[in-house]
Protein backbone atom coordinates (compact mmCIF):
# COMPACT_ATOMS: atom_id res chain seq x y z
CA UNK A 1 0.00 0.00 0.00
CA UNK A 2 1.57 3.90 -1.26
CA UNK A 3 0.00 6.56 0.73
CA UNK A 4 -1.34 9.32 -1.00
CA UNK A 5 0.79 11.34 0.45
CA UNK A 6 3.95 10.38 -1.68
CA UNK A 7 5.84 11.04 -4.17
CA UNK A 8 7.55 13.49 -1.89
CA UNK A 9 9.62 16.04 -3.36
CA UNK A 10 12.87 17.89 -2.24
CA UNK A 11 13.85 20.44 -5.09
CA UNK A 12 17.04 21.86 -4.51
CA UNK A 13 16.56 22.28 -1.09
CA UNK A 14 19.72 23.33 0.95
CA UNK A 15 20.17 24.18 5.04
CA UNK A 16 22.96 26.01 6.47
CA UNK A 17 23.55 27.00 10.18
CA UNK A 18 25.88 29.98 10.70
CA UNK A 19 26.44 30.21 7.38
CA UNK A 20 28.30 26.39 6.98
CA UNK A 21 25.89 23.97 4.86
CA UNK A 22 24.81 21.00 6.49
CA UNK A 23 23.05 19.40 3.78
CA UNK A 24 22.22 20.67 0.07
CA UNK A 25 21.81 21.13 -2.73
CA UNK A 26 19.32 17.83 -2.85
CA UNK A 27 16.95 16.55 -5.40
CA UNK A 28 15.05 14.01 -4.60
CA UNK A 29 11.46 11.85 -5.30
CA UNK A 30 10.80 9.37 -2.74
CA UNK A 31 7.73 7.27 -3.93
CA UNK A 32 8.50 4.05 -2.07
CA UNK A 33 7.18 0.86 -1.35
CA UNK A 34 8.95 -0.69 1.52
CA UNK A 35 11.22 0.32 3.50
CA UNK A 36 13.65 3.14 2.76
CA UNK A 37 17.33 3.65 4.66
CA UNK A 38 19.02 6.62 4.24
CA UNK A 39 22.85 5.77 5.15
CA UNK A 40 26.27 7.61 4.86
CA UNK A 41 29.24 8.23 7.31
CA UNK A 42 28.37 10.64 10.24
CA UNK A 43 28.30 14.20 9.52
CA UNK A 44 27.11 13.67 6.23
CA UNK A 45 23.47 14.89 6.66
CA UNK A 46 21.22 11.86 7.16
CA UNK A 47 19.68 13.43 10.14
CA UNK A 48 18.98 16.71 8.96
CA UNK A 49 17.91 14.96 5.83
CA UNK A 50 14.69 13.52 7.31
CA UNK A 51 14.11 16.64 9.77
CA UNK A 52 13.64 18.28 6.35
CA UNK A 53 11.11 16.03 5.38
CA UNK A 54 9.35 15.90 8.49
CA UNK A 55 8.92 19.60 8.67
CA UNK A 56 10.98 19.90 11.71
CA UNK A 57 13.99 21.38 10.30
CA UNK A 58 14.02 24.65 8.46
CA UNK A 59 15.70 24.74 5.12
CA UNK A 60 17.21 27.93 3.44
CA UNK A 61 16.89 27.07 0.03
CA UNK A 62 14.73 24.78 -2.23
CA UNK A 63 11.05 23.32 -1.74
CA UNK A 64 9.77 20.08 -0.17
CA UNK A 65 6.64 18.87 -1.19
CA UNK A 66 4.22 16.50 -0.07
CA UNK A 67 1.56 15.26 -2.71
CA UNK A 68 -0.78 15.76 0.07
CA UNK A 69 0.31 17.60 2.62
CA UNK A 70 -0.75 16.26 5.92
CA UNK A 71 1.40 17.19 9.36
CA UNK A 72 -0.56 14.57 11.10
CA UNK A 73 0.27 11.65 8.62
CA UNK A 74 3.88 11.90 9.23
CA UNK A 75 5.73 10.80 12.58
CA UNK A 76 9.63 11.36 13.91
CA UNK A 77 11.23 8.75 16.01
CA UNK A 78 14.76 10.50 17.58
CA UNK A 79 18.08 8.99 17.71
CA UNK A 80 17.82 9.91 21.54
CA UNK A 81 13.85 8.44 22.57
CA UNK A 82 12.53 11.42 24.21
CA UNK A 83 9.56 10.10 26.73
CA UNK A 84 7.63 12.84 28.67
CA UNK A 85 7.80 12.56 32.55
CA UNK A 86 4.87 10.58 32.66
CA UNK A 87 3.83 7.13 32.89
CA UNK A 88 4.49 4.72 30.33
CA UNK A 89 0.25 4.66 29.07
CA UNK A 90 0.58 8.45 29.39
CA UNK A 91 3.07 8.69 26.88
CA UNK A 92 1.61 6.75 24.67
CA UNK A 93 -2.02 8.40 25.29
CA UNK A 94 -0.42 11.80 25.03
CA UNK A 95 -0.49 12.15 21.13
CA UNK A 96 -4.53 11.19 21.50
CA UNK A 97 -4.71 13.36 23.52
CA UNK A 98 -3.60 16.45 21.51
CA UNK A 99 -6.17 15.38 18.83
CA UNK A 100 -9.04 15.29 21.68
CA UNK A 101 -9.69 11.65 20.59
CA UNK A 102 -12.87 10.12 22.84
CA UNK A 103 -11.67 8.54 26.00
CA UNK A 104 -12.45 5.12 25.22
CA UNK A 105 -10.46 4.68 21.89
CA UNK A 106 -7.76 6.39 23.88
CA UNK A 107 -7.87 3.64 26.30
CA UNK A 108 -8.01 0.99 23.78
CA UNK A 109 -5.12 2.28 21.65
CA UNK A 110 -3.11 2.44 24.49
CA UNK A 111 -3.82 -0.98 25.43
CA UNK A 112 -3.54 -2.31 22.03
CA UNK A 113 0.17 -0.36 22.08
CA UNK A 114 0.97 -1.73 25.55
CA UNK A 115 0.77 -5.25 24.90
CA UNK A 116 2.14 -5.30 21.65
CA UNK A 117 5.58 -3.36 23.18
CA UNK A 118 5.32 -5.49 25.77
CA UNK A 119 5.02 -2.92 28.70
CA UNK A 120 1.89 -3.60 29.78
CA UNK A 121 2.75 -4.76 33.26
CA UNK A 122 4.87 -1.04 33.88
CA UNK A 123 1.87 0.42 32.16
CA UNK A 124 1.61 2.94 35.52
CA UNK A 125 5.63 3.14 35.96
CA UNK A 126 6.83 6.39 34.86
CA UNK A 127 8.77 6.16 31.75
CA UNK A 128 12.02 7.79 32.74
CA UNK A 129 12.62 5.34 34.43
CA UNK A 130 12.74 2.78 31.16
CA UNK A 131 15.75 0.93 30.19
CA UNK A 132 16.77 2.05 26.77
CA UNK A 133 15.45 -0.72 24.45
CA UNK A 134 12.00 -0.04 26.32
CA UNK A 135 12.01 3.90 25.88
CA UNK A 136 12.63 3.42 22.85
CA UNK A 137 9.92 1.19 21.77
CA UNK A 138 7.79 3.27 24.38
CA UNK A 139 8.93 6.06 21.71
CA UNK A 140 8.02 3.98 18.53
CA UNK A 141 4.77 3.13 19.30
CA UNK A 142 3.85 6.86 20.54
CA UNK A 143 4.76 7.90 16.91
CA UNK A 144 2.22 4.95 15.72
CA UNK A 145 -0.92 5.54 18.21
CA UNK A 146 -2.23 8.22 15.68
CA UNK A 147 -1.35 5.74 12.64
CA UNK A 148 1.11 7.64 10.71
CA UNK A 149 1.39 6.85 6.71
CA UNK A 150 4.65 7.57 7.28
CA UNK A 151 7.39 6.84 10.07
CA UNK A 152 10.57 8.30 9.71
CA UNK A 153 12.86 7.01 12.02
CA UNK A 154 16.64 8.45 13.56
CA UNK A 155 19.10 5.87 13.93
CA UNK A 156 16.63 3.90 16.93
CA UNK A 157 18.98 1.09 17.31
CA UNK A 158 22.12 3.66 18.12
CA UNK A 159 23.47 2.33 21.42
CA UNK A 160 21.21 -0.57 21.64
CA UNK A 161 21.99 -4.02 23.00
CA UNK A 162 22.02 -6.89 20.08
CA UNK A 163 18.48 -8.04 22.14
CA UNK A 164 16.63 -4.68 22.03
CA UNK A 165 18.16 -4.31 18.54
CA UNK A 166 16.20 -7.51 17.45
CA UNK A 167 12.94 -6.18 19.10
CA UNK A 168 12.52 -3.14 17.43
CA UNK A 169 13.84 -4.46 14.19
CA UNK A 170 10.99 -6.78 14.47
CA UNK A 171 8.71 -4.25 15.96
CA UNK A 172 10.01 -1.77 12.43
CA UNK A 173 9.34 -5.23 9.97
CA UNK A 174 5.42 -5.79 11.32
CA UNK A 175 4.86 -1.95 10.54
CA UNK A 176 6.43 -1.99 7.53
CA UNK A 177 4.03 -4.97 6.11
CA UNK A 178 1.55 -3.27 7.97
CA UNK A 179 1.68 -0.90 5.47
CA UNK A 180 3.80 2.25 7.21
CA UNK A 181 6.31 4.04 5.30
CA UNK A 182 9.41 3.79 7.05
CA UNK A 183 12.24 6.08 6.49
CA UNK A 184 14.86 5.50 7.94
CA UNK A 185 18.60 6.92 8.79
CA UNK A 186 21.44 4.47 9.95
CA UNK A 187 25.22 3.69 10.17
CA UNK A 188 24.89 -0.40 11.07
CA UNK A 189 25.16 -1.73 7.32
CA UNK A 190 23.37 -5.06 8.62
CA UNK A 191 20.50 -3.58 9.93
CA UNK A 192 20.22 -1.36 6.39
CA UNK A 193 20.36 -5.02 4.42
CA UNK A 194 18.02 -6.60 6.85
CA UNK A 195 15.50 -3.44 6.48
CA UNK A 196 16.17 -1.97 3.27
CA UNK A 197 13.80 -1.83 0.26
CA UNK A 198 15.28 1.56 -0.58
CA UNK A 199 18.88 3.06 -0.25
CA UNK A 200 19.89 6.43 -0.40
CA UNK A 201 23.40 6.94 0.31
CA UNK A 202 24.27 10.25 1.99
CA UNK A 203 27.76 12.26 1.62
CA UNK A 204 29.12 15.12 2.59
CA UNK A 205 25.53 16.67 2.94
CA UNK A 206 24.08 15.69 -0.96
CA UNK A 207 22.49 12.59 -2.05
CA UNK A 208 25.25 10.63 -3.34
CA UNK A 209 23.60 7.39 -4.97
CA UNK A 210 20.15 6.30 -4.80
CA UNK A 211 17.84 3.47 -5.62
CA UNK A 212 16.91 -0.13 -4.60
CA UNK A 213 18.81 -1.42 -2.71
CA UNK A 214 19.23 -4.98 -3.61
CA UNK A 215 21.19 -3.31 -7.00
CA UNK A 216 22.76 -0.56 -4.59
CA UNK A 217 24.04 -3.32 -2.08
CA UNK A 218 24.92 -5.70 -5.23
CA UNK A 219 26.38 -3.53 -7.44
CA UNK A 220 27.09 0.25 -6.20
CA UNK A 221 27.69 2.77 -9.04
CA UNK A 222 30.08 4.85 -7.17
CA UNK A 223 33.47 3.89 -5.78
CA UNK A 224 32.34 5.98 -2.35
CA UNK A 225 29.23 3.74 -1.59
CA UNK A 226 31.46 0.75 -3.09
CA UNK A 227 34.02 1.61 0.03
CA UNK A 228 31.15 2.32 2.53
CA UNK A 229 29.63 -0.72 2.15
CA UNK A 230 33.28 -2.47 2.37
CA UNK A 231 33.35 -0.73 6.01
CA UNK A 232 36.22 1.52 4.61
CA UNK A 233 36.40 5.16 5.58
CA UNK A 234 34.93 7.56 4.02
CA UNK A 235 34.06 10.99 4.17
CA UNK B 1 21.00 33.41 74.39
CA UNK B 2 18.89 33.63 77.20
CA UNK B 3 16.46 36.03 75.41
CA UNK B 4 15.99 33.02 72.38
CA UNK B 5 15.22 30.89 75.22
CA UNK B 6 12.39 33.54 76.54
CA UNK B 7 11.16 33.84 73.07
CA UNK B 8 10.82 30.38 72.51
CA UNK B 9 9.05 30.00 75.70
CA UNK B 10 7.25 32.55 74.87
CA UNK B 11 6.55 31.08 71.27
CA UNK B 12 5.29 27.82 72.96
CA UNK B 13 2.83 29.81 75.73
CA UNK B 14 1.30 31.51 72.88
CA UNK B 15 0.58 28.48 71.17
CA UNK B 16 -0.90 26.08 73.97
CA UNK B 17 -2.76 29.03 75.30
CA UNK B 18 -4.61 29.99 71.74
CA UNK B 19 -4.04 33.41 72.17
CA UNK B 20 -6.55 35.19 70.20
CA UNK B 21 -4.58 37.91 68.90
CA UNK B 22 -2.26 35.33 68.05
CA UNK B 23 -4.64 33.32 65.92
CA UNK B 24 -6.14 36.49 64.24
CA UNK B 25 -2.38 37.93 63.17
CA UNK B 26 -1.12 33.92 61.90
CA UNK B 27 -4.57 33.71 60.04
CA UNK B 28 -4.35 37.19 57.95
CA UNK B 29 -0.45 36.71 57.48
CA UNK B 30 -2.01 33.59 55.82
CA UNK B 31 -4.63 34.81 54.22
CA UNK B 32 -2.66 37.55 52.44
CA UNK B 33 0.13 35.89 51.60
CA UNK B 34 -1.75 32.60 50.11
CA UNK B 35 -3.70 34.95 47.89
CA UNK B 36 -0.89 37.16 46.72
CA UNK B 37 0.96 33.76 45.98
CA UNK B 38 -2.22 32.39 44.15
CA UNK B 39 -2.48 35.68 41.74
CA UNK B 40 1.58 35.82 41.30
CA UNK B 41 1.45 32.39 40.66
CA UNK B 42 -1.56 32.17 38.00
CA UNK B 43 0.60 35.75 36.21
CA UNK B 44 4.34 34.12 36.80
CA UNK B 45 4.03 30.55 35.34
CA UNK B 46 2.55 31.01 32.12
CA UNK B 47 4.62 34.01 32.25
CA UNK B 48 7.33 32.24 32.75
CA UNK B 49 6.60 29.04 30.27
CA UNK B 50 5.84 31.42 27.48
CA UNK B 51 9.24 32.93 28.28
CA UNK B 52 10.34 29.61 27.40
CA UNK B 53 8.79 28.81 24.43
CA UNK B 54 8.01 31.68 22.53
CA UNK B 55 11.01 33.69 20.71
CA UNK B 56 10.06 37.32 20.10
CA UNK B 57 12.05 40.85 19.92
CA UNK B 58 12.81 41.45 23.16
CA UNK B 59 12.45 38.47 24.47
CA UNK B 60 16.06 38.54 26.32
CA UNK B 61 15.36 42.25 27.36
CA UNK B 62 12.38 40.76 28.83
CA UNK B 63 14.14 38.25 30.98
CA UNK B 64 16.88 40.24 32.28
CA UNK B 65 14.03 42.57 33.11
CA UNK B 66 12.18 39.97 35.52
CA UNK B 67 15.89 38.69 36.43
CA UNK B 68 16.49 42.33 37.91
CA UNK B 69 13.00 43.11 39.12
CA UNK B 70 13.87 39.72 41.92
CA UNK B 71 15.73 41.96 43.63
CA UNK B 72 13.28 44.88 43.88
CA UNK B 73 13.59 46.66 47.35
CA UNK B 74 10.40 46.06 49.03
CA UNK B 75 10.17 49.53 51.11
CA UNK B 76 10.24 51.02 47.39
CA UNK B 77 7.72 48.82 45.98
CA UNK B 78 5.77 49.93 49.00
CA UNK B 79 6.45 53.45 48.68
CA UNK B 80 4.79 53.11 45.22
CA UNK B 81 2.04 51.34 45.75
CA UNK B 82 1.04 53.62 48.42
CA UNK B 83 1.57 56.66 46.32
CA UNK B 84 -0.85 55.11 43.61
CA UNK B 85 -3.31 54.17 46.13
CA UNK B 86 -3.10 57.06 48.22
CA UNK B 87 -6.01 59.89 48.06
CA UNK B 88 -4.26 62.14 45.84
CA UNK B 89 -3.03 59.23 43.64
CA UNK B 90 -4.64 57.18 40.47
CA UNK B 91 -6.14 54.95 42.58
CA UNK B 92 -7.28 56.39 45.48
CA UNK B 93 -10.96 56.62 44.73
CA UNK B 94 -10.84 52.44 45.18
CA UNK B 95 -9.99 53.25 49.31
CA UNK B 96 -7.47 50.54 49.18
CA UNK B 97 -4.95 52.10 51.19
CA UNK B 98 -4.36 50.53 54.88
CA UNK B 99 -6.11 47.34 53.74
CA UNK B 100 -5.16 44.31 53.09
CA UNK B 101 -5.76 44.10 49.65
CA UNK B 102 -3.48 46.65 49.19
CA UNK B 103 -1.03 44.44 51.21
CA UNK B 104 -2.01 41.60 48.94
CA UNK B 105 -0.69 44.00 45.46
CA UNK B 106 2.09 44.70 47.04
CA UNK B 107 3.31 41.10 47.75
CA UNK B 108 2.20 40.33 44.09
CA UNK B 109 4.46 42.94 42.60
CA UNK B 110 7.51 41.62 45.07
CA UNK B 111 6.69 37.62 44.27
CA UNK B 112 5.63 37.54 40.92
CA UNK B 113 9.26 38.32 39.18
CA UNK B 114 10.35 35.69 41.60
CA UNK B 115 8.28 33.10 40.70
CA UNK B 116 8.81 33.90 36.98
CA UNK B 117 12.65 33.93 37.04
CA UNK B 118 12.43 30.75 39.03
CA UNK B 119 9.58 29.48 36.63
CA UNK B 120 11.50 30.11 33.31
CA UNK B 121 14.57 28.28 34.30
CA UNK B 122 13.25 25.35 35.05
CA UNK B 123 10.65 25.70 32.10
CA UNK B 124 13.30 26.16 29.50
CA UNK B 125 15.29 23.57 30.40
CA UNK B 126 12.00 21.09 30.02
CA UNK B 127 11.55 23.00 26.66
CA UNK B 128 14.98 21.90 25.54
CA UNK B 129 14.37 17.95 26.82
CA UNK B 130 10.63 18.21 24.65
CA UNK B 131 11.54 20.35 22.23
CA UNK B 132 11.87 18.36 19.17
CA UNK B 133 8.98 15.67 20.25
CA UNK B 134 6.58 18.85 20.81
CA UNK B 135 7.53 20.20 17.85
CA UNK B 136 6.95 17.22 15.32
CA UNK B 137 3.53 15.95 17.17
CA UNK B 138 2.83 19.70 15.32
CA UNK B 139 1.26 21.04 18.82
CA UNK B 140 0.07 24.31 19.17
CA UNK B 141 1.21 27.44 21.32
CA UNK B 142 -1.23 26.76 24.06
CA UNK B 143 -0.33 22.85 24.17
CA UNK B 144 3.11 23.13 24.45
CA UNK B 145 2.72 26.03 27.42
CA UNK B 146 0.43 23.23 28.77
CA UNK B 147 2.26 20.39 28.41
CA UNK B 148 5.37 21.87 30.37
CA UNK B 149 3.25 23.23 32.88
CA UNK B 150 1.95 20.22 33.64
CA UNK B 151 4.76 18.12 33.15
CA UNK B 152 7.38 20.81 35.24
CA UNK B 153 4.82 20.71 38.01
CA UNK B 154 7.11 19.74 40.81
CA UNK B 155 9.91 22.47 39.84
CA UNK B 156 6.88 25.24 39.51
CA UNK B 157 5.88 24.07 43.05
CA UNK B 158 9.53 24.84 43.69
CA UNK B 159 9.20 28.36 42.35
CA UNK B 160 5.96 29.01 44.10
CA UNK B 161 7.40 27.64 47.31
CA UNK B 162 10.29 30.59 46.55
CA UNK B 163 7.87 32.94 46.26
CA UNK B 164 5.95 31.93 49.35
CA UNK B 165 8.95 32.24 51.39
CA UNK B 166 9.79 35.55 50.11
CA UNK B 167 6.11 37.12 50.80
CA UNK B 168 5.31 35.48 54.34
CA UNK B 169 8.82 37.05 55.20
CA UNK B 170 8.30 40.44 53.80
CA UNK B 171 7.95 43.60 55.90
CA UNK B 172 8.84 46.86 54.69
CA UNK B 173 6.44 47.05 51.51
CA UNK B 174 2.83 45.61 54.04
CA UNK B 175 4.14 48.41 56.59
CA UNK B 176 3.74 51.07 54.20
CA UNK B 177 0.69 49.90 52.46
CA UNK B 178 -0.75 48.51 55.35
CA UNK B 179 -0.05 50.58 58.04
CA UNK B 180 0.26 47.75 60.61
CA UNK B 181 -3.17 48.44 62.33
CA UNK B 182 -4.55 46.18 65.36
CA UNK B 183 -7.21 44.02 63.87
CA UNK B 184 -7.18 44.82 60.57
CA UNK B 185 -4.04 44.92 58.62
CA UNK B 186 -1.13 43.42 61.64
CA UNK B 187 0.41 40.28 60.74
CA UNK B 188 3.08 38.33 62.12
CA UNK B 189 6.47 40.28 60.34
CA UNK B 190 4.87 43.71 61.04
CA UNK B 191 3.66 42.95 64.57
CA UNK B 192 7.27 41.55 65.24
CA UNK B 193 8.63 45.21 64.04
CA UNK B 194 6.20 46.28 66.63
CA UNK B 195 7.01 44.70 69.45
CA UNK B 196 10.72 44.94 68.65
CA UNK B 197 10.89 48.81 68.58
CA UNK B 198 8.56 48.40 72.05
CA UNK B 199 11.90 46.16 73.57
CA UNK B 200 9.83 43.09 74.25
CA UNK B 201 12.38 40.86 72.37
CA UNK B 202 10.89 37.98 73.83
CA UNK B 203 7.55 38.66 72.84
CA UNK B 204 9.01 39.46 69.11
CA UNK B 205 10.95 36.48 68.92
CA UNK B 206 8.14 34.22 70.01
CA UNK B 207 6.16 35.66 67.24
CA UNK B 208 9.17 35.15 65.08
CA UNK B 209 9.27 31.33 66.20
CA UNK B 210 5.56 31.08 65.12
CA UNK B 211 6.03 32.67 61.40
CA UNK B 212 8.93 30.27 61.03
CA UNK B 213 7.29 26.96 62.38
CA UNK B 214 4.05 28.11 60.00
CA UNK B 215 6.25 28.52 56.65
CA UNK B 216 7.73 25.69 57.38
CA UNK B 217 3.73 24.08 58.21
CA UNK B 218 3.03 25.52 54.77
CA UNK B 219 5.98 24.20 52.74
CA UNK B 220 5.44 20.39 54.27
CA UNK B 221 1.62 20.59 53.57
CA UNK B 222 2.30 21.69 49.90
CA UNK B 223 4.80 19.21 49.63
CA UNK B 224 2.35 16.38 51.36
CA UNK B 225 -0.67 17.33 49.23
CA UNK B 226 1.73 17.06 45.62
CA UNK B 227 3.33 14.32 46.68
CA UNK B 228 6.35 15.27 45.49
CA UNK B 229 8.43 13.08 46.96
CA UNK B 230 6.26 9.98 46.71
CA UNK B 231 7.99 6.61 44.99
CA UNK B 232 6.79 6.64 41.50
CA UNK B 233 6.08 10.14 41.20
CA UNK B 234 7.79 13.26 39.74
Amino acid sequence: MVSSLFPLKLQDVAVRRQGKRIIGPIDLVLNPHGPTIVIGPNGSGKTTLLRVMHGIERINDGSVTWTAPDPSKHAFVFQSPIVLRRSVAENLAYPLRLLKTPAGQIRETVGYWLDRIGLASGQNSPATRLSGGERQKLAIARALVRKPDVLFLDEPCANLDGHATREIETLLQEIAAAGTQLVMATHDMGQARRLAHNLVFMLDGKIHETGPAKTKFSAPQTEALAAFLRGDIVT
Amino acid sequence: MVDIWEGLSAAFWLIVHFDAELWEISLRSLRVTLTALVIASAIAIPLGTYLAVQRFRYRRFTISMINALMGLPPVVVGLVVYILLSRSGPFGVLNLLFTPTAMIIAQVIIITPVIASIAHQSMRELWAEYHDLLISLNTSKWQRILTLVRDGRRNLLTAALAGFGRAIGEVGAIMIVGGNIDHVTRVLTTAIALETGKGDFALALGLGFVLIGLAIVVNLAIHTLSRTEREGQW
